[in-house]
């Protein structure tokens, strides 16, 4: 039920959003998991996404980077533009990935050392010299929060990291393309809530150079980061706006309420 | 509760069932080794008169009743070696497409389908395929080419096979993190997924060695020979386009052509012939603890 005391929602910024989504659809082999969505993201801002699982929201991450295209079964229509540009016009995928970070629920070491896991995307866009290689893995490490532990064993495989250190790893991984959009699906699913401040501290001062997408479970991840939030539900969205409204006494949908308040049933 | 921890019936039935089932397991795996070690006995037993470095380095003599077996063991080297020369690339390279870039669609579909079936064709069909192909149609006659390329559509299904297995063992979680930075799927292969099934995919190439090196039936019609005398002690006596002996089907001679050779020669040339896959074997188990010493996840 809409009150009729909702506050109008505050004025968006001015300069045009960082990524629009309109209309998107998605099946996979004819099962709807996005039923046409509209948003927009602003620049510099940590948007995020919340809802239950089925939902939409891992799907509407690889449809950004459109890893999409690599499930198979999967059917995309709509259109989703980064900085203006259809991201299905763009002259390489392999680029719009390198913008697009991506960090994975659960933890991803690759079975490489460290150094390498870091050092994978440079080196898969040609990135040769040793020097500034070394710099660049030491720069995302220290971003992720992540050096201080394993600067003494950089060439140990980053398999045998500890879950959150490994989820940090993912992270630096992500950054080692300097993307322009960082995406985090339930980045902190795997790891102790210590750890998830730490990075939360880190997400909140790379806002200053990128835009955040945050898929989360933990609605209160959302309220402490996101200016703006997203509420999908069966591929459809129940509520989007700035996340103070969302969090409040009165958002614009009930089920809203009750979501976040964990009354829901 | 008092029985909490104490020794129920329930719990005497279950630690007698684990012990029987402990030890009716254990009874089966001795079971594998026991005929394999009853085989090398009894041929190494037979044979053992005949059994020098000499039988192995010289030409059958006087109608194949005396001298050694150089010329089929060599033969068979070649054979073996020439056939997985072609097979391994071919196969590998193929159940990497299959694996990690073919799409589901029809086409794939009867890919895999020809694949599993022709694994299951006999090799006697093998070799008429071979005899009609590479022997008549293809103007080879009866070669090492031909006979090797005959035993390379033999061992092509397999290797395919296995190697699919291999590469779909390696977590799909590692491709999506790769793609999600930017690689192209071959810079995944190459960088993730090979380096991670390399040792699944070479045991399953080295195990079609003794596949090869055991078949009679492929080599028969397209290469191989009752006869052949070649240099003794010369590895390059036989080229491509030369008919050559194996040692399968020089054992195949002697025990039903030749009827009055000494009773150790066809149990030394099994000898030789198990030896030989063997040792290939030793080299495989070898190489891949080797290579999964360095495993990584």
């Amino acid at each position: 039920m809409l009150a009729p005391s909702v506050p109008p929602p505050p004025v968006r910024p001015r300069h045009p959003p960082k990524i629009q989504v309109r209309d998107l659809r998605l099946s996979y082999g004819g099962q709807e998991a996005i039923r046409g969505i509209s948003f927009d993201v602003d620049r510099n801002d940590v948007f995020a996404i919340i809802g239950p699982a089925q939902s939409g929201k891992s799907s509407l991450l690889k449809c950004l980077n459109r890893t999409i295209e690599l499930v198979p079964g999967a059917k995309q229509s709509g259109t989703i533009t980064i900085d203006g540009l259809n991201v299905d016009e763009l002259p390489s995928v392999y680029n719009l990935r390198r913008r697009v970070g991506m960090v994975a629920p659960l933890p991803v070491g690759l079975p490489l050392s460290i150094f390498d896991n870091v050092a994978f995307a440079p080196r898969a866009a040609g990135f040769k010299d040793k020097h500034e290689l070394a710099a660049l893995v030491e720069q995302c490490l220290r971003q992720a929060a992540l050096w201080d532990e394993v600067k003494d064993r950089l060439h140990t495989l980053g398999t045998k990291l500890s879950g959150g250190q490994q989820q940090r790893l993912t992270i630096a991984r992500a950054l080692s393309h300097e993307p322009e959009i960082l995406c985090l699906d339930e980045f902190s699913i795997a790891i102790d809530p210590v750890t998830t401040m730490r990075i939360e501290d880190v997400l909140k001062e790379l806002k200053q150079r990128m835009t955040i997408v945050l898929v989360t479970n933990l609605v209160q991840q959302a309220r402490r980061l996101a200016s703006r939030t997203m509420f999908l539900w069966n591929g459809e969205i129940v509520e989007e706006g700035p996340t103070d409204v969302l969090f409040s006494d009165e958002p614009q949908s009930r089920k809203t309420y009750d979501y976040v308040n964990g009354i829901f049933g | 509760m008092a029985t909490t921890f104490g020794e129920t019936p329930f719990i005497r039935k279950k630690r007698r069932d684990e012990a029987i089932v402990r030890v009716v397991l254990g009874l089966m795996a001795l079971a594998m080794v026991v005929p394999l070690l009853l085989i090398v006995g009894y041929l190494v037993e037979r044979a053992w008169p005949l059994l020098s470095l000499d039988f192995v380095f010289t030409n059958p003599t006087h109608g194949m009743r005396e001298g050694g077996v150089w010329s089929a063991l060599l033969g068979t080297l070649y054979l073996v070696s020439v056939s997985l020369l072609i097979a391994a690339p071919v196969g590998v390279l193929a159940a990497v497409y299959l694996n990690e870039y073919a799409k589901k669609s029809w086409l794939t579909r009867i890919i895999n389908l020809a694949v599993v079936n022709l694994a299951g064709v006999p090799s006697i069909v093998h070799a008429l395929f071979g005899l009609g192909a590479f022997v008549l149609f293809a103007g080879m006659g009866r070669s090492i080419l031909a006979a090797s390329l005959t035993l390379a559509i033999m061992t092509l299904p397999v290797i395919i096979a296995s190697t699919k297995e291999a590469l779909a063992a390696v977590p799909l979680s590692f491709r999506e993190a790769c793609w999600n930075v930017g690689a192209t799927r071959w810079q995944t292969i190459r960088g993730i997924v090979l380096p991670n099934s390399i040792s699944g995919i070479l045991t399953g190439v080295i195990l079609q060695v003794s596949r090869a090196a055991g078949e009679t039936a492929p080599i028969m019609f397209t290469g191989a020979v009752f006869f052949k005398r070649i240099e003794e002690g010369n590895p390059f006596a036989y080229s491509l386009s030369d008919q050559c002996m194996a040692l399968s089907m020089h054992l195949f001679t002697i025990t039903t052509q030749v009827t009055d050779a000494p009773k150790a020669l066809p149990y030394a040339t099994a000898v030789v012939l198990l030896g030989s896959v063997l040792l290939v074997n030793a080299c495989a188990i070898l190489l891949r603890l080797r290579l999964r010493a360095r495993k990584k996840w």
